[in-house]
């Protein structure tokens, strides 16, 4: 607690993320607007960067710093490498999208690395005030990203929307950690851990508390009933905005909500099991069901990914080791097939500007067959098809509900699983055997090409034999890192 | 009559609640929306200076010092959100924010 320097070797990722996103904005503001795409390739080579630091400073063993306020453990080594490869995908499809509609500046790589510093503090929080910093860090980039076409007024409501309801639910999370604050009379995870582990019956302020943190934090990853930003958000921001936000923050706000219940409120399972039970399933069935009348297809891919968030929740309601390793699988899996879906959909563009309907689809296979052959792929993979790499994360997911004896949760899960695919097999026929709708312009950049390609392959068949064991492996790797 | 922690925690949780249903009752005006999340949030902070003091622990104002903060950026940021979107659509009111739905 005196004057000697905390460990700083420990945050030098997020040290040299920090530096590297106000230096980019010094040199964006002195090169002027035309050094949009320098800075974009510039804040790419950052995060690579951040991934080697990250991965040389440490090999995953536990160790705190700042008085217990930032943890690094192989758990957060994961994470934040799912999220890195996340925001540096989102940066590289964005290019010919911008210039297309006049807003490539140079603020969007560098709020894109903001936002990834602080789902970094969010991911490696151990105490209630780096997580609220951290929170609050990611959310205020990401009101900005929302709202970044300026002149066009769907984009500016998602970011009021965005904005209004994220504003409501820090508020929530606040209040909730005020009351944790007050009866446990510490923010530290560690410290909250070991009082409330020993105690016969948790007060009933400090369950009051926890159940409003986790509304806070259910509003972050978009589970019903606190979804209903999400489809608008999703709708009117930029697609690449878009795209950034069904993958990146997700990961960290599901991150950071098994590093809340797991490493700081072990003690209270009884109590936060049965919320996360209810979040999950209402997001497996809003997930499945709203999605069915869907004609624009960024408003469908957001109820894709609530009902994505109610799956991965399956693993975390389960409470064990082997859940959380299956819910880092699902996230992992998930935001290839999202980011694929969305480099897909940024090459829907035709004379007049980008289309977003699915109608827009029909006939693709013959006008670009491989590209509706990549679909194909992502929407078999979304919907769980076996031997496409969805259905692993499904059924690992499954497999340890039905473990622990939640069996009701893989059933409800299986069957939305069902209805699901209906609306994803229905794009699948709409671009194989529907009459061919007007060409869609080629063009759209090297970044989105390669960005489908790859994770079209990653979730065709072939990564059963070469991505899901070593991807077992890693999670296995993580998963063991949380106290339990 | 003693004013204790219950008293203040009171007060906090009625702000609290009159912000949040300033949020959802409002009809009218972002403004505000934007006036009701600052009341929650100082709400938050009356609640954390008073378990502060009950606890004879510091770290609830250092607490307090971070949502202050957070709050301003936040409140520059909300305007900075509906300046540019009156700019496009000529109107701040509630029920005008209908462009999307479904």
């Amino acid at each position: 607690m005196n004057g000697e320097l905390p460990n700083l070797t420990l945050v030098l990722p997020e040290i040299f993320l920090a530096v590297s996103a106000m230096l980019l904005l010094l040199f964006g503001v002195f090169q002027g607007e035309k050094s949009a795409e320098r800075v974009s390739n510039l804040s790419v080579m950052v995060l690579i960067a951040t991934a080697v630091l990250m991965l040389n400073s440490f090999g995953g063993e536990r160790d705190v710093t700042f008085n217990g306020m930032f943890i690094t453990d192989a758990f957060a080594v994961f994470v934040k490498m799912m999220v890195l490869a996340a925001s540096a995908i989102a940066l590289l499809i964005s290019g010919k999208f911008l210039r297309d509609h006049k807003i490539a500046r140079f603020e969007f790589p560098v709020l894109v690395l903001l936002a990834t510093l602080g789902m970094f503090v969010m991911i490696s929080a151990n105490n209630l005030m780096s997580l609220y910093i951290g929170l609050e860090l990611q959310s205020l980039s990401l009101y900005v990203l929302a709202s970044m076409n300026r002149d066009r007024t769907r984009s500016s409501e998602a970011g009021l929307k965005y904005f209004v309801l994220g504003a409501l639910s820090s508020g929530m999370l606040l209040y909730g950690v005020s009351m944790i604050y007050g009866f446990a009379g510490t923010t530290d995870f560690d410290l909250l851990q070991k009082t409330l582990r020993g105690a016969e019956g948790p007060h009933i302020g400090i369950v009051v508390g926890m159940v409003f943190l986790m509304v806070g934090l259910a509003f972050k990853v978009s589970a019903v009933p606190f979804h209903m930003w999400t489809p608008d958000v999703y709708e009117g921001s930029p697609t690449p905005v878009t795209a950034f936000f069904a993958a990146a923050p997700k990961v960290a706000a599901l991150a950071l909500m098994v590093r809340v219940l797991v490493g700081a409120f072990p003690g209270l399972i009884a109590e936060w099991q049965q919320v996360i039970i209810f979040i999950s399933v209402a997001s497996m069935l809003v997930g499945a069901f709203i999605a069915l009348v869907q004609t624009n297809i960024k408003r469908l891919m957001a109820y894709s990914s609530i009902g994505h968030v109610g799956f991965a929740l399956v693993g975390l309601a389960t409470g064990t080791q082997a859940g959380i390793e299956a819910l880092l699988i699902y996230i992992a899996i998930y935001i290839t097939m999202t980011l694929g879906t969305f480099a897909a959909i940024l090459t829907m563009r035709r004379g007049e500007g980008y289309v977003e309907n699915i109608d827009d689809l029909a006939g693709l296979s013959t006008n670009n067959l491989p590209m509706a052959v990549a679909i194909a792929i992502f929407m078999f993979s979304l919907a769980g098809i076996p031997m496409l790499a969805g259905f692993w994360g499904k059924w690992y997911v499954f497999l340890e509900a039905v473990n622990v004896g939640l069996w009701p949760l893989a059933l409800i899960g299986l069957i939305t699983s069902v209805v699901s695919a209906y609306y994803y097999l229905r794009i699948i026929k709409i671009m194989f055997f529907d009459d061919a709708a007007e060409v869609f312009d080629g063009n759209h950049g090297r970044g989105v090409s390669l960005v489908v390609g790859v994770t079209a392959i990653v979730n065709s068949p072939v990564s059963y034999f070469l991505l899901i064991a070593p991807l077992v492996t890693a999670a296995h790797w993580a998963a063991s890192s949380l106290l339990f | 009559m003693t004013i204790g922690l219950g008293h203040y925690l009171t007060v906090a949780a009625i702000l609290f609640v009159v912000g949040v249903l300033g949020i959802f009752l409002n009809r009218k005006n972002v403004i505000i929306i934007l006036m009701s999340v600052e009341l929650m949030l100082l709400a938050v902070n009356i609640n954390f200076v008073a378990f502060s003091s009950f606890l004879n622990d510091l770290a609830g104002q250092v607490f307090t010092m971070f949502v202050l903060t957070v709050a301003a950026a936040e409140a520059a940021i909300g305007l900075a959100i509906l300046v540019i979107y009156f700019r496009s659509r000529g109107s701040i009111a509630v029920e005008d924010i209908n462009q999307m739905k479904g």
